[in-house]
């Protein structure tokens, strides 16, 4: 840990005065696009379950699960504030700028936790209520204040926080949590590893900077490649056996089928370049994604393109199946 | 910022952040409200008078 002990922390922005904070900035420490992530998983697991649900409380699950993870997006970054700070992807947020006091936000947090858990459990179920505030413990607790800042595989197990969401939506809508609810939290849990540290490759000093043990900086950008390659490798059959279980229907398998071999051909690529491998050589002041000849010099634009597609395809295999609940389409079951 | 003396800008978003507080605690009490139907439903009749 000799590379994390050397860094500095240092701060170059003026903090804002709590006191203007607006609501906006209280809405900004839920990670809204974070939330919308979430109460999309949420709602496909809901409506893949195909069970017959009272509209209302459908919604008020779906909404539990958004509030959830909003209230573990501001738990995150009251614990978090002291190395947000330090990159540039988030030195932004409410609490490093000094929109919102630390405190604060981790009131909203506890508030919203509760809140969210007790009136899924009263108004839904208390399988769905457990679920949710085992991944509210786990990504506030288990993966922001204790992986993240301890090992290299940080995302690989704090991504089960941020693939529960289905297995919540399909107990929501049945009140149990059988192996397809199971299968969409192992589609994202896999997929999280390739896609997260195909964005550290080209961040890498960022997270060094910040002190943040990730695979890139502590066992280097070729170890990492290899990593990403061996991960997607094990991604792919995992995505399409939801057809061989009776989740999934053709145009899944049309969808994960063919992404599966794009994000395997980028997977490949990545392996095969020199992402990660010279120092990120853009400007402080300039936007992260931004894609400029010399960010392309650096060999970044492999693990840019995996990085990018491997958002699409997750929305993509998602968006197939809820599509296919809604329409009705009969999933295959090829293992029977 | 004067301590005493809240500016402008403080208290346009004090404001704005009450406004958002009562909106959302109306929005609170109207799901339980809706909630508490859906869940009673036709049973609401089924109690001993």
């Amino acid at each position: 840990m000799s590379k994390i002990a050397a860094m500095t922390p240092e701060t170059d922005q003026p903090l804002a005065d709590p006191a203007t904070a607006r609501w906006q900035d209280f809405f900004q420490l839920l990670k809204p696009r974070v939330m919308s992530l979430v109460v999309f998983t949420g709602l496909t697991g809901l409506l893949a379950a195909r069970e017959p649900m009272h509209p209302v409380l459908a919604a008020v699950a779906v909404l539990c699960i958004a509030l959830g993870a909003g209230a573990s997006g501001a738990l995150n970054m009251w614990f978090d504030a002291d190395i947000d700070g330090l990159m540039r992807r988030t030195r932004g947020r409410p609490v490093p700028s000094g929109k919102v006091r630390g405190d604060d936000a981790a009131a909203l947090g506890v508030v919203l936790s509760l809140l969210s858990v007790m009136l899924l459990g009263m108004a839904v179920n208390w399988l769905a209520a457990g679920l949710l505030a085992f991944t509210i413990v786990f990504y506030a607790v288990v993966y922001t204040m204790w992986l993240k800042r301890w090992t290299t595989q940080n995302i690989v197990i704090g991504g089960l926080a941020g693939a529960l969401p289905p297995a919540i939506g399909w107990a929501a809508a049945t009140g149990s949590a059988p192996l397809n609810a199971w299968l969409m939290v192992a589609i994202i849990f896999l997929w999280t590893p390739p896609h997260f540290w195909a964005l550290s490759l080209y961040i890498t000093t960022d997270y060094a900077k910040a002190g943040v043990p990730m695979l890139p900086v502590i066992k280097g950008a070729k170890h990492t490649r290899l990593q990403i390659l061996i991960y997607s490798l094990i991604l792919i059959p995992v995505c399409l056996s939801p057809v061989l279980t009776g989740l999934g229907g053709p145009l899944y398998l049309a969808v994960a089928g063919l992404g599966g071999a794009v994000f395997l051909l980028l997977a490949v690529r990545v392996f095969l370049s020199k992402a990660g491998d010279s120092a990120d050589p853009r400007a402080a002041d300039r936007d992260l994604y931004e894609v400029t000849e010399d960010v392309k010099a650096a060999g970044a634009k492999a693990a840019r393109n995996l990085f990018a597609f491997s958002i699409l395809y997750l929305f993509a295999m998602f968006a197939a199946l809820l599509g296919e609940a809604v329409l009705g389409v009969k999933a295959l079951e090829l293992l029977r | 910022m004067n301590k005493l003396v809240e500016d402008d800008a403080a208290a346009k978003a004090r404001k704005g952040r009450n406004i958002a507080l009562g909106l959302g605690l109306v929005a609170f009490v109207l799901l339980i409200f809706v909630v508490t139907v859906v869940r009673l439903g036709a049973n609401v009749a089924n109690r001993p008078f």
